[in-house]
């Protein structure tokens, strides 16, 4: 053995026993340093002085060292490779998670549940080709009643127990906190011509005193459309679909008779009891009857279409309002319509 | 309106279970809303009619007596407390087993017989108690004579009371005749009518009273009649149970018929006692303006001249169509009865019932609408009853003065408009069917149905009323559903909608709660969030007749809302919080609605949640309220600008305006403590409105695209010493919008530092500036010559120093 391959050899022996007693990655940049580092590391001194070596063995020599220095680059790559593989199963073993515990806590907000179900319904109606219109809380005594044909001195106005406003304006207009929706038939059909396909959610209010399905403020979603050629049976359908969409696919629904001054035929819609499937069970939400109700409709009257200025004999239309509350009491078992508007976070989390 | 089966079937066959027939009636008439079972407890074995033989003393308790009964199975011996049993009468008996009330505790439980102070008894003689029926248990229930030994007591008083909520147009179905047409109507039985007969005496009604009606316009038919010798007492067993079971007292036999007649037809009547008529005149007339007149309960009432009273020779003896007086009451007495029937306006009606706020039995008939006709129908129906009941003996005729009756004009019904309505045709045979079986009057020539409504009819007017008739007895089930038809409308711009279900939905993806609050408040709550003085929001709209006086007035600032839920929340919650509420502010306007203004109102708080879920020493402060503000823009692709402000209710040095563009969008702020604290918030607690109407303005339809850039940006860190005193935005401005050619320049602030190292007065602001060319890769050089410029003129313009 010549005396270079001496050399080489016992330089590898020394560098790669070194190498194996650097086991953190801090100790293998250092290792790294003093053989190989570019400017004095050990290997790289040793090539840089190849100049000085006798001609004749300058060949052997530099490439014995050249395979040197691709054995330890090689080397201390596996040694990284190990070390990094270790340390990955190290978390496997020894940096075990207990996965049990809580998550960083996030932020969360959501809306509220009557905004979570007038979207729901907004959305029913929207693919039926519904546009969504809005008309004022505050509003004048003779949409609210006159125009729908609730006359003063008439006892459907029993049926609206009205929250007036303490201001008259010029004198002799009554403003009040308008009972329903159903108004804004009237503001709709003033604004556009047929054919007419509206909804119109919005805040209403009756005075009244609360208890678990009373509530002084509440929220509806009224619907309109009339053109000619619009049917009760289109109403139908239209419910139909609105009931499946927000109840399930199996629903099934019925009309039975009912007074709305601003409609005729008037209607009331309900939904068979999805929680007691009419098992004859004493259901707290059907009262055993297998049906709920759950909005109320109706043709538009002839008289509200030549109001505004319509032929009733050529357009027909057809009305119905939902209370909000009550859908989303449904959907959610929720018992008490007190809860929506206390503001209680325990509560509105839950949705 | 409560309808006893038992009568109903007076009129109507009806073999139909209770649930079945509430079904069938609410489908079809009116809302059955619940119903009670009479007698469903009374085993028909062991509850039966029995017939007081004999009754004799106790041999050993001066109390009791010992009645021999016979239920069917030969005379037995009872013993019986009850001071009314007596021989000959018909009573409810009961064998042992049979469930009963026990009068002492109250409770259903089963008949155990024992022998009395040694005497045994084979059963008990029943009181209404112990049947459920009432309370009574001082006398024992006497049943008709005309009830049989041993029926089953359930088949002689059993009953099924409904509950029935009817509608505000149909008079007619507050009687129960009406209500029987409609349900023969339904299930295609006949109708079967009331007595109506009467003897007539020599006497004509005329030689009694005569009737001057000074008010036609508000009195439609006023009918008088006369009935001699009536013996006034108590009304029979029978009446009595329907007047209790309708929901009405009994009072005597006179008065008992007139609401007998009144639930049965639904005409109400009004009986006075003949000889206190002063004048024999009576009659109605408009009251004089403050004129006062005590009624039946016993109360003053205030007349004005609009409302309607009758009256006698001499004064006013009633409310007319309301209440009764009493200086012409029905009396033991009384022996000569007049008998008013009478029409009035529903509105006049409603009216003065509205303003005297007296609501009784005959208004809520009247203000609906009666048809006059039936004035003389009821009346033939009360003389039938009282010469049977009360032995009177009516005079003839009656005085009937109906200064306008209305002749009937028929309806046409084109078959095609009830195929137009409803989306399906009905048989002309059916069609004819269901309007005569509800009393109308039909006949079809050429496809047009020419129908006249019954006097009792007086909500059907138009062809589609008529619609509704066939279709409800027809069956809403045979409705089939279908599809919108036709063109669908165009599609007006929603822009407000547009934003402000964007920033909802955005605001609760940023953590924030959606709330949702009354949106009526106290003067308290607002005074403590919107000036006195303050031009719009301080004279707020008030309600009349609100429902609590803490819900008065409509709040024209949502920030009330928000704190009060944030006080009440923090009760139980002991983190941060972070609450929305998208709402008007109601601004009251000259001379027209109030103008409802759309607002998003956030306010957040308290303590970030650490690591394990538990408040952490760290708050949310006032840039927690504005990074959300300004993510809020970004996603509607705008950019705030914030300036220093100073409003009623918020911490000056902490409050910020919000502009985009040349519009106020809302603002940012610290609550001014001694604010929060009258919510009793104790912490520092912060707000935010985004105002959505001038929002809509400034948003851009789309997003100002364009492609991401090939090219590198060169960052540059910068230290610079301002005045303390001065505010980054005008600095950042100068930055942005330096220009270079082709060079776009972006700056983030990523410290603020006061103190050690930089000079007092002064603070130094690092800023992260980007430089980015569209067309080439910036250079070193480059970018420091575009820095040297941009320090340059910072110095310049703002006396901002590089920190050394």
């Amino acid at each position: 053995m010549s005396t270079i391959e001496a050399e080489v050899d016992s330089l590898r022996a020394e560098a790669l026993e070194e190498l194996a007693r650097a086991d953190s990655e801090a100790e293998q940049d250092v290792w790294r340093a003093q053989w190989l580092g570019r400017k004095d590391g050990r290997l790289t001194l040793h090539l840089r002085s190849l100049k000085d070596a006798p001609p004749e063995q300058r060949a052997a020599f530099g490439k014995s060292l050249n395979d040197l220095k691709a054995t330890l680059e090689g080397e201390l790559e596996a040694r990284r490779e190990a070390a990094r593989a270790a340390a990955i199963a190290a978390l496997s073993t020894e940096a075990v998670l207990d996965v049990t515990l809580p998550g960083r806590p996030q932020s969360l907000g959501r809306l509220h549940p009557v905004t979570q179900t007038m979207n729901d319904c907004i959305d029913a109606f929207a693919d039926m080709g519904f546009q969504v219109f809005e008309g004022p809380e505050v509003e004048w005594a003779r949409y609210n009643f006159d125009a729908v044909r609730i006359p003063e001195d008439h006892p459907a106005r029993d049926m609206w127990d009205t929250i007036w406003i303490d201001t008259l304006i010029d004198g002799e207009r009554n403003m009040l906190l308008r009972t329903h929706t159903s108004p804004n038939q009237i503001r709709v059909m003033e604004q556009s011509d047929p054919p007419m396909r509206v909804i119109v959610p919005g805040k209403c209010y009756r005075q009244e005193a609360t208890d678990a399905t009373h509530e002084w403020m509440l929220t509806q979603i009224e619907g309109l459309a009339v053109d000619e050629g619009v049917r009760m049976s289109d109403l139908k359908g239209a419910l139909y679909a609105f009931a499946r969409r927000l109840f399930g696919d199996e629903r099934q629904i019925i009309f039975h008779h009912s007074y709305f001054p601003f409609v005729e035929p008037g209607v009331e819609m309900a939904i068979d009891c999805f929680l007691c499937r009419a098992d004859g069970s004493n259901c707290r939400t059907c009262h055993g009857t297998g049906w709920i109700e759950i909005l109320g409709a109706g043709m538009v009257h002839p008289e509200i279409i030549e109001n505004a200025g319509y032929d009733s004999s050529r357009y027909t239309g057809f009305a119905f309002g939902v209370g909000i509350e009550r859908v989303a009491m449904l959907r959610w078992g929720i018992e008490d319509i007190r809860h929506f508007y206390q503001n209680d976070l325990r509560f509105l989390r839950q949705f | 309106m409560k309808i006893p089966l038992s009568w109903l079937k007076d009129y109507v066959d009806i073999e139909l279970p209770p649930a079945e027939f509430a079904k069938r009636v609410t489908d079809a008439i009116a809302e059955v809303e619940g119903w009670e079972l009479i007698g469903a407890q009374w085993d028909p074995k062991l509850v039966r009619v029995a017939e007081v033989l004999t009754v004799e003393p106790h041999p050993n308790a001066d109390r009791l007596r010992l009645a021999t009964v016979d239920a069917g199975e030969g005379p037995c011996t009872v013993v019986c407390g009850a001071p009314n049993v007596a021989a000959g009468q018909k009573v409810a008996f009961a064998a042992e087993g049979a469930m009963l009330i026990d009068g002492h505790t109250g409770k259903l439980s089963e008949l155990k017989l024992r022998a009395i102070r040694g005497v045994e008894s084979a059963g008990m003689v029943l009181s209404e108690k112990e049947l459920g029926l009432s309370d009574e248990h001082e006398g024992i229930l006497v049943l008709s004579e005309d009830a049989a030994i041993s029926t089953p007591l359930v088949e002689v008083i059993g009953d099924v009371v409904f509950d029935v909520s009817t509608w505000a147009n149909r008079a007619d179905l507050l009687g129960i005749l009406g209500f029987a047409r409609e349900v023969a109507a339904v299930t295609g039985e006949e109708l079967r009518q009331p007595d109506l007969s009467h003897s007539q005496s020599d006497r004509q009604v005329g030689d009694f009273v005569s009737v001057t009606n000074e008010a036609p316009d508000l009195c439609l038919r006023f009918t008088a009649s006369i009935i001699e010798d009536v013996q006034v007492g108590p009304s029979p067993p029978w009446m009595q149970q329907r007047l209790v079971r309708a929901g009405m007292r009994p009072i005597n036999n006179v008065v008992d018929v007139t609401n007998y007649v009144m639930l049965e037809t639904g005409q109400p009547l009004h009986a006075f006692d003949y000889e206190r008529v002063r004048g024999s005149e009576i009659g109605p007339r408009r009251a004089h303006e403050g004129e006062i007149l005590t009624t039946l309960d016993e109360v003053e009432r205030d007349l004005d001249s609009e409302m309607l009273m009758i009256c006698d020779g001499e004064g006013p003896v009633a409310v007319a169509g309301i209440m009764g007086a009493e200086n012409s009451e029905v009396s033991e007495s009384t022996s000569t009865v007049l008998l008013e029937v009478a029409n009035f306006q529903p509105g006049s009606i409603r009216r003065t019932s509205t303003r005297l706020r007296l609501r009784s039995e005959a208004s809520l008939r009247f203000e609906k609408g009666i048809g006059p006709e039936l004035a003389p129908f009821a009346q033939a129906r009360a003389m039938c009853l009282l010469e049977g009941l009360a032995g009177g003996r009516p005079a003839t005729g009656l005085v009937d003065s109906f200064p306008s009756p209305l002749p009937s004009s028929p309806i046409a019904l084109p078959a095609a408009r009830i195929e137009q309505v409803l989306g399906i045709s009905i048989e002309p045979a059916e069609v004819i069917r269901i309007l005569l079986a509800l009393g109308f009057e039909v006949s079809e020539t050429g496809g047009v149905f020419q129908v006249t409504p019954p006097f009792w009819r007086t909500d059907v007017a138009l062809p589609d009323d008529l619609v509704e008739e066939l279709i409800r007895i027809y069956g809403y089930e045979k409705l089939p559903t279908t599809v919108l038809r036709g063109a669908l409308p165009e599609v007006p711009p929603r822009p407000l909608e547009r934003v402000r279900e964007r920033v909802r939905s955005s605001a609760a993806g940023l953590g924030f709660q959606e709330v949702v609050s009354y949106t009526l408040t106290s003067s308290e709550i607002l005074g403590r969030v919107v000036a006195a003085d303050d031009q719009e929001r301080g004279q707020p709209l008030a309600a009349t007749n609100p429902v609590a006086s803490q819900h008065t007035y409509l709040r024209t600032s949502l920030r009330g809302s928000l704190l009060t839920a944030y006080s009440a929340n923090r009760r139980h919650e002991d983190v941060a919080m972070r609450l929305f509420e998208v709402g008007f502010e109601y601004i009251p306007a000259q001379s027209t609605l109030p103008q409802e203004r759309p607002v998003l109102c956030a306010v957040l708080g308290g303590q970030r949640l650490e690591r394990w879920k538990r408040a952490g020493t760290e708050s949310l402060d006032f840039f927690d309220a504005k990074g959300a503000i300004e993510t809020l823009l970004e996603d509607l692709g705008v950019e705030g600008i914030f300036t220093a402000e100073e409003q009623f209710g918020l911490l000056a040095g902490h409050t910020a305006a919000i502009s985009v563009g040349d519009e106020s969008v809302g603002v940012v702020a610290q609550v001014y403590p001694d604010v929060a604290a009258t919510f009793d918030i104790e912490e520092p607690v912060f707000l935010f409105e985004l105002w959505l109407e001038p929002l809509t303005r400034v948003i851009p339809d789309r997003p100002d695209y364009g492609p991401p850039s090939r090219y590198p940006e060169a960052r540059r860190d910068l230290a610079l010493l301002v005045p303390a005193d001065m505010p980054a935005a005008p600095l950042l401005d100068v930055i942005r919008t330096h220009r270079v050619r082709g060079v776009r320049i972006t700056v983030d602030v990523f410290d603020e530092y006061r103190g050690e190292g930089v000079p007092p007065g002064q603070k130094s602001l690092a800023l992260a500036v980007r430089f980015r060319a569209e067309d080439r890769t910036l250079g070193e050089k480059e970018v420091s010559r575009i820095e040297q410029g941009l320090l340059r003129r910072l110095e310049k313009d703002l006396g901002a120093t590089l920190r050394a």
